[in-house]
C-alpha cells in the first residue's frame, strides 16, 4: 500500500460554519507533505479528523489503511502528532511529560530521546507553565519524534521555534525521510516547506485548490522574466505574444511573466530580436501560495469566510 | 521625562496614584462583562437560600414561643452549635436564619475569594495579564478591578439577602445584623484572598490556599462555638473571619460594629496586596514555582495514573481535611450525651439525619450526610477536568496516542468513584477510632465506618451526573454544581420544612440508609449505585461519539 493518507470529499462543518468542504488530500508512503493554508483554510481541522478527534459529516478518509474514527486507538500506535498550540500539564516537568507521552505510544526509545533533548537544548526539569510556546513546541517534538512511529503527524511544528532551532528540525525531518517514514507537515514557513517536501497540498476555504510536487505546481504558474534588447519593441507588440503577461518596458528593458508553456516561445521570440541579457526565474513558493490565496476560488461565495480554526 | 538616574526597576514610591490604577474602569468593565452571569446566579442563589429557608421555617414556627419551647435544647447544642454556628436568641427570627448564617457566611466569603481569583491569579497564569498589562494599564489596576468587583457582589448578596428577611416581616434592625455578618466575612475573605493571589504562582495554588483558609477558620470557629461561652476556647473564634459573623448574633444583641472588622480585614488585606505587587515580577508568586523532575517516575504511565497524579494535592488536602474533621465530630461525640434526655434534639437531629437510634448515632449520621454532600463536590470536581483538558487541548494530546476514548473517560470517573468511597472510609475510620475515646456509647469503629461507606452510593450518582454532563454536553457539565447545590438544599432543608416527600426523593442523600444506627438498606443501595453506573455508561456512549477538541 503505498498510499499512508487518502482523503476524498471530506466535509465538516460547525454549526452554519462550513470548515471542509470536499477536501481531497493524498499522502504517499515516505514522502515529507507539506499541508499549506490561510488561517482558517481547515487545516488543523482535516488533522483532528484524521487523529479521530473529530467525526466527519462526509466523505472517506483513511490512515495507514484503516479507519481514522473507528480504529483510532489502534492506529495511534503508529502515528506521533505535534499540536499547532502545544499545551502542557502545569505541574508536571517537561521530562516527565515527553516519558509520559512515550509510555501512552507504547514505549520510548532512549538513546533517540537523548540524542533529542541535547539537539534541541531542552531543559527537562522546568514545569509546564514555565516553558516559553517554543520550548513547549520542543517537549512535544522531542516526545514525537523520540517514538519510532511510521506516520508524524505535525502542526505548524516550528512557530515558536528559534533560526538555530528550525535548523535542527529541518535535519531530523531528513533524516525521518531517509528513514523512510511519512510526515504530513502543515506549516506556513514557506521556506521550510520548500526545502523538505516532496510535495504539498494547498487548502483553502475547506477544499484542496493544489497538490503536486514543487514542480509540478511550478508548471501551472508563470515565471518572470527580466530581458534587455537589443532593439526596444513597443508596449502593444509585447502585449501581444502568447501567454505574457504583467509588462513592464523602459525602453530596451523588459519585465514581464510568461505562462509555462509559453516559455519556450517568448525565449525563441526574443532571441530573434537579440538579446542582451536574460535571466527567467521560476516562481517561488511564496508566489505559488499567494497565487493560490488570492484568487477567488471558481465557485466559492462572495464572502469567503474564515472557519474556524479551532472550533470552541 | 529627564534621564533615568535611578536603575530601572527601583521601587517608584513617587509614581501618582491615576498611573498605578490606568484602565482601571476598563478592567472593571471587562471583568463585570465576564461575570454577569456568574454574580447576579450566585447573589440570587444565596438571596434564595436565606430567604426561603427562613420563610419555611417561619411557617413551621410563626411565634417566639413555639421556636423556643421545642428547640432551646436544640439551639445549645455542641454539635448544632459546630456545624451552624451559635443561635442569638430563642425568637423565631434568629430560629429562622440560624441554618442559613453561617452557611451563607461562609459562600459569601467564597464568592468574594473566587470572583478576587479569576481576575488575578488566573488572568496571569493564563497569560492574558501580560497582553492587558502591556497596554495602557497600571500594575494596580487589574487586583483593584477585581476585589471592587467581589466587593460589589459581596455587598449585593448582603443586602439583598437582610432586605428579602426584612421584607418577610421579620425584625428590621436584626435583618440588618444578618446583612452585615454576611458581608464582614465576605469583607474579610476577599481581604485574604489579595494576599493570596500575591503569594501562591498559580491558579491552582491559589484555590488550595483560598480554600484551605476558609477550611482551617470554619473549623476553628467551629470548635470555638460549640465550647462554653467565657472560656479560652470559646474566644478563639475571634481570630476567624466566619467567627465574626456569628458573634454579629442577627436578631439577638446585633453587633454591627463587628463591620469593622470585615472592612479592616479588607483594607489591611488590599495594602499588603498592594505592597507585594509593587516588587514582584508579572506571572511570578511570593512562593515560588519549583522545577521538576528530569524524568517522569515509574508509575506515570497510563491515564489513571495521569489523572492521579494531577489530582495530587487535590487528594492530599482532602484526606487531612477528612482526618481533621473526623477528629472534631469523633470528640464532639462527650458532649452530646449531655444532651441525650432532651426529646427535641433528638427529633430536630433525626429528621436532618434521617436516622433513629442513640444521640451519637443520629448526631453521626448527620455529620456523615453533611461530608458526603463535600465529597461529592470533590469528585464532580475531578469529573470535570475532563472538560478542562479538552478545552485546553491536554484531552487532544492524550487522545492522540494509543489511549482509547474509553480509558481517557473512565479514568476520569474511576478516580472519584474510589476517591470519594477513600474519603469517606477515612472519616469514618477517624470518627470509630476517636469517638470511643470521647464517649462510650459512641458508634464503633465498624459501625462508622459503615455508616460512612454506606453513604457511597449517593456520592457516586452525583459522579454520575457530572459524567452525563462531561460526556454528552460538555458545555453544560458546570451544571453538576447546580444539581449537588439543589440536592443539597433538599436534603438540609427539606425535612424541617416539610417538602412533598417526591421532592426529597429527587436527592440520592435522602435514600441512604439509617446508618449508624439503623439497619444498611440493601436494595436503595443497589439501585443508588446502579443509577450511578447507568448515568456513567451514558456519558461515555455519548462521549465516545461526539467531537472532542
Amino acid at each position: 500500500m503505498s498510499d499512508v493518507i487518502s482523503v476524498s470529499g471530506l466535509r465538516k462543518s460547525f454549526g452554519r460554519t462550513v470548515a471542509l468542504d470536499g477536501l481531497d488530500l493524498t499522502v504517499r508512503e515516505g514522502e515529507v507533505h507539506g499541508f499549506l493554508g490561510p488561517n482558517g483554510a481547515g487545516k488543523s481541522t482535516t488533522i483532528r479528523i484524521l487523529l479521530g478527534l473529530l467525526r466527519a459529516d462526509g466523505g472517506t478518509a483513511t490512515v495507514l489503511g484503516g479507519d481514522p474514527w473507528r480504529d483510532a486507538t489502534e492506529l495511534h500506535r503508529r502515528l506521533a502528532y505535534v499540536p499547532g498550540d502545544v499545551v502542557l500539564w502545569p505541574s508536571l516537568s517537561g521530562g516527565e511529560v515527553i516519558d509520559l507521552l512515550g509510555r501512552l505510544r507504547g514505549g520510548i526509545d532512549e538513546d533517540r530521546r537523548r540524542r533529542l533533548v541535547e539537539r534541541f537544548e531542552l531543559d527537562e526539569t522546568k514545569k509546564g507553565k514555565a516553558y516559553s510556546k517554543g520550548n513547549r513546541q520542543k517537549v512535544a517534538l522531542v516526545a514525537a519524534l523520540a517514538s519510532g512511529v511510521p506516520l508524524l503527524v505535525l502542526d505548524e511544528p516550528t512557530a515558536g521555534l528559534d533560526p538555530l532551532m528550525e535548523e535542527v528540525f529541518q535535519s531530523e525531518l531528513t533524516a525521518l525521510k531517509d528513514d523512510g517514514r511519512t510526515v504530513l507537515l502543515s506549516s506556513h514557513i514557506l521556506s521550510e516547506v520548500e526545502r523538505a517536501c516532496d510535495r504539498v497540498s494547498i487548502v483553502r476555504a475547506g477544499r484542496i485548490v493544489d497538490s503536486g510536487s514543487l514542480a509540478e505546481l511550478r508548471h501551472l504558474t508563470r515565471s518572470r522574466v527580466h530581458a534587455v534588447l537589443d532593439a526596444a519593441p513597443t508596449l502593444e507588440e509585447v502585449s501581444s505574444w502568447r501567454g505574457v503577461h504583467d509588462v513592464a518596458l523602459d525602453g530596451t528593458d523588459l519585465r514581464c511573466s510568461v505562462d509555462a508553456e509559453h516559455l519556450g516561445a517568448l525565449v525563441a521570440t526574443l532571441g530573434n530580436r537579440g538579446v542582451s541579457s536574460l535571466t527567467c526565474q521560476p516562481p517561488t513558493l511564496e508566489e505559488l501560495f499567494l497565487a493560490r490565496y488570492q484568487s477567488e476560488p471558481a465557485d466559492a461565495p462572495a464572502a469567503p469566510q474564515a472557519p474556524q480554526e479551532q472550533p470552541a | 521625562m529627564t534621564a533615568a538616574t535611578a536603575p530601572t526597576g527601583q521601587l517608584a514610591s513617587t509614581i501618582s496614584l491615576g498611573t498605578r490604577l490606568a484602565g482601571f474602569s476598563h478592567l472593571l468593565a471587562l471583568a463585570w462583562r465576564r461575570d454577569r452571569i456568574l454574580i447576579p446566579s450566585s447573589v440570587l442563589g444565596l438571596v434564595v437560600l436565606a430567604v426561603g429557608s427562613a420563610q419555611a421555617t417561619l411557617a413551621l414556627y410563626p411565634t417566639d414561643e413555639a421556636a423556643s419551647t421545642g428547640l432551646a435544647g436544640v439551639l445549645s447544642n455542641p454539635s448544632v452549635l459546630a456545624l451552624y454556628g451559635p443561635v442569638a436568641a430563642h425568637t423565631a427570627d434568629a430560629l429562622a436564619v440560624f441554618k442559613t448564617l453561617m452557611m451563607g457566611a461562609f459562600l459569601t466569603a467564597v464568592l468574594g475569594f473566587v470572583v478576587v481569583r479569576r481576575h488575578t491569579r488566573t488572568e496571569e497564569d493564563e497569560g492574558r495579564l501580560e497582553l492587558l498589562g502591556a497596554g495602557v494599564v497600571g500594575r494596580w489596576s487589574a487586583l483593584a478591578a477585581a476585589v471592587t468587583l467581589a466587593t460589589i457582589a459581596v455587598v449585593a448578596a448582603s443586602v439583598l439577602t437582610g432586605a428579602g428577611l426584612a421584607a418577610l416581616g421579620m425584625d428590621v434592625t436584626g435583618s440588618i445584623a444578618f446583612a452585615i455578618a454576611w458581608m464582614t466575612a465576605g469583607l474579610a475573605m476577599i481581604g485574604v484572598s489579595a494576599v493570596i493571589v500575591q503569594l501562591a504562582s498559580t491558579t491552582r495554588g491559589a484555590a488550595g490556599l483560598g480554600f484551605g483558609f476558609l477550611g482551617a477558620v470554619f473549623a476553628l470557629r467551629a470548635v470555638a462555638d460549640s465550647a462554653d461561652p467565657g472560656t479560652f476556647v470559646h474566644a478563639l473564634g475571634w481570630l476567624s473571619p466566619l467567627g465574626w459573623a456569628g458573634h454579629v448574633e442577627a436578631y439577638g444583641a446585633n453587633h454591627t460594629w463587628i463591620l469593622l472588622l470585615g472592612v479592616l480585614a479588607l483594607v489591611v488585606g488590599v495594602a499588603v496586596a498592594l505592597a507585594v505587587l509593587d516588587r514582584r515580577d508579572l506571572g511570578a508568586g511570593v512562593i515560588p514555582a519549583r522545577s521538576g523532575p528530569r524524568r517522569a517516575g515509574r508509575l506515570l504511565a497510563g491515564p489513571l495514573s495521569l489523572v492521579t497524579t494531577l489530582a495530587r494535592g487535590t487528594i492530599i488536602g482532602w484526606a487531612v481535611g477528612m482526618v481533621l474533621g473526623g477528629v472534631v465530630v469523633g470528640s464532639l461525640l462527650g458532649s452530646v450525651a449531655d444532651m441525650v434526655s432532651d426529646p427535641a434534639i433528638q427529633d430536630l437531629l433525626e429528621k436532618l439525619g434521617g436516622t433513629t437510634g442513640s444521640i451519637e448515632d443520629v448526631y453521626v449520621a448527620t455529620e456523615i450526610h453533611f461530608v458526603a454532600v463535600a465529597v461529592a463536590a470533590a469528585g464532580i470536581a475531578l469529573v470535570l477536568r475532563l472538560v478542562g483538558s479538552e478545552r485546553s487541548g491536554l484531552g487532544e494530546v492524550v487522545l492522540s496516542t494509543p489511549t482509547s476514548r474509553a480509558r481517557w473517560f473512565g479514568a476520569h470517573v474511576l478516580l472519584p468513584i474510589l476517591l470519594t468511597a477513600a474519603l469517606l472510609a477515612l472519616l469514618g475510620a477517624v470518627v470509630g477510632m476517636v469517638g470511643p475515646s470521647a464517649s462510650p456509647r459512641a458508634p464503633s469503629f465498624g459501625a462508622a465506618v459503615g455508616a460512612t461507606l454506606a453513604a457511597v452510593p449517593a456520592v457516586w450518582v452525583m459522579i454520575g451526573v457530572a459524567a452525563a454532563l462531561a460526556g454528552a454536553a460538555p458545555r453544560f457539565a458546570p451544571f453538576s454544581w447546580g444539581v449537588l447545590l439543589v440536592t443539597f438544599m433538599i436534603t438540609e432543608i427539606g425535612p424541617l420544612t416539610k417538602l412533598p416527600s417526591w421532592v426529597m426523593d429527587l436527592s440520592p442523600f435522602t435514600h441512604l440508609s439509617s446508618l449508624p444506627g439503623g439497619s444498611f438498606e440493601v436494595v436503595s443501595a443497589a439501585v443508588l449505585t446502579l443509577i450511578a453506573l447507568a448515568l456513567m455508561v451514558g456519558g461515555y456512549a455519548a462521549y465516545n461519539r461526539r467531537d472532542v477538541a
